[in-house]
């Protein structure tokens, strides 16, 4: 293996950064898979599934909540818990496509990843290639990793074996570290995870990240 | 069959949700201080997933050792500005030799 250069040109970065994400993505997609068919799925759900909906934690409720055959709270829990699409997509919309076709094909592909991504760039060219790449590159992991645990079934392991519920977290915050030095951003982000933790026992999932908005208002009243 | 409906209705849904917000910046002039503040909003709330990542199992309040240990030293990787790969591959990799070494 080639040791990499010193200083990898941005493109380089880019591709490196969303390729570890994307290896990470393909595991719990494989994860995902194989509890679908576990669950007693037939092969195809949990394929059109990771095609049609594309989002992992409202998939993952979605077949318990099916498996324990209440399938209107799967529908109403999942679209709670990707609520928070529509400020994100507000956030990065623009970034996406100036045209309507180009919109209306990145909205499915948008993710918690794709936007912490995207955010983290400092300009609009910049922020719509590394939207188009990382959500193409997460697209593809998820749905060849959930195809391929579909085909291994029970024989895949648990990935918290892995580390990779800590490195999902690490991810999300490695992409938000630059915004965080901002002292106004700071203070509405740990406002909003509080109130996302001291709401989430007692709230459906979902909701207490919704509720985190209101720490953007430690923003707003700074600003004046 | 109704498990087709099933993820019908959430694929449907789900794509309303993401296209909402991605066709309405060009349609909708924010005032300035609004359109400012969407950054932060979104930071917030992508901070507001990290915290509930870490902490909560399940819609429960789970303070564990591998996890939390795991995302404080990609944490301090980060904010040391270790390129992204370290700190994801460090944080994964603390969490697993933990729960290895039987910390859960």
């Amino acid at each position: 293996m080639k040791p990499l250069p010193p200083n990898p040109s941005p493109d380089r970065k880019l591709l490196r950064d969303a390729g570890a994400l994307a290896a990470a993505v393909g595991v719990i997609g494989i994860s995902f898979g194989a509890i679908g068919v576990a669950e007693g799925m037939p092969a195809w759900a949990p394929i059109a599934m990771s095609l049609l909906v594309f989002a992992g934690g409202a998939q993952f409720l979605a077949v318990g909540l099916i498996g324990a055959g209440n399938p209107f709270a799967a529908i109403l829990g999942g679209l709670l818990i990707n609520a928070r699409h529509v400020p994100f997509g507000l956030a990065i919309g623009s970034a996406i496509s100036d045209r309507l076709g180009g919109r209306l094909l990145g909205a499915h592909l948008l993710t918690d990843e794709s936007t912490a991504f995207t955010l983290a760039q400092p300009d609009g060219g910049r922020r719509r290639r590394t939207y188009w790449v990382v959500a193409g590159m997460l697209f593809a992991a998820w749905n060849i990793g959930t195809v391929t645990g579909v085909a291994l079934g029970t024989a895949v392991g648990d990935p918290e074996t892995y580390g990779l519920d800590a490195a999902f977290p690490a991810g999300l915050l490695a992409l938000i570290m630059p915004a965080l030095r901002e002292p106004r951003t700071l203070a509405a982000a740990v406002a909003g995870a509080a109130i996302a933790l001291a709401t989430a026992p007692f709230l459906p999932a979902g909701l207490p990240v919704l509720l985190a908005l209101m720490g953007t208002l430690i923003a707003l009243k700074e600003n004046r | 069959m109704t498990l087709l409906w099933v993820i019908l209705a959430l694929a449907v849904g789900t794509y309303a949700l993401r296209v909402v917000g991605v066709l309405l910046p060009g349609r909708l002039v924010l005032p300035k201080r609004l359109e400012a503040l969407l950054p932060v909003a979104a930071t917030t709330m992508l901070a507001a997933l990290v915290a509930t990542a870490v902490f909560t199992e399940a819609g429960r309040l789970a303070v564990g050792v591998a996890r939390p240990i795991g995302v404080l030293v990609g944490a301090i990787l980060a904010w040391r500005k270790a390129p992204f790969i370290v700190v994801v591959v460090a944080a994964a990799a603390t969490a697993a030799l933990l729960r290895l070494a039987g910390f859960e």
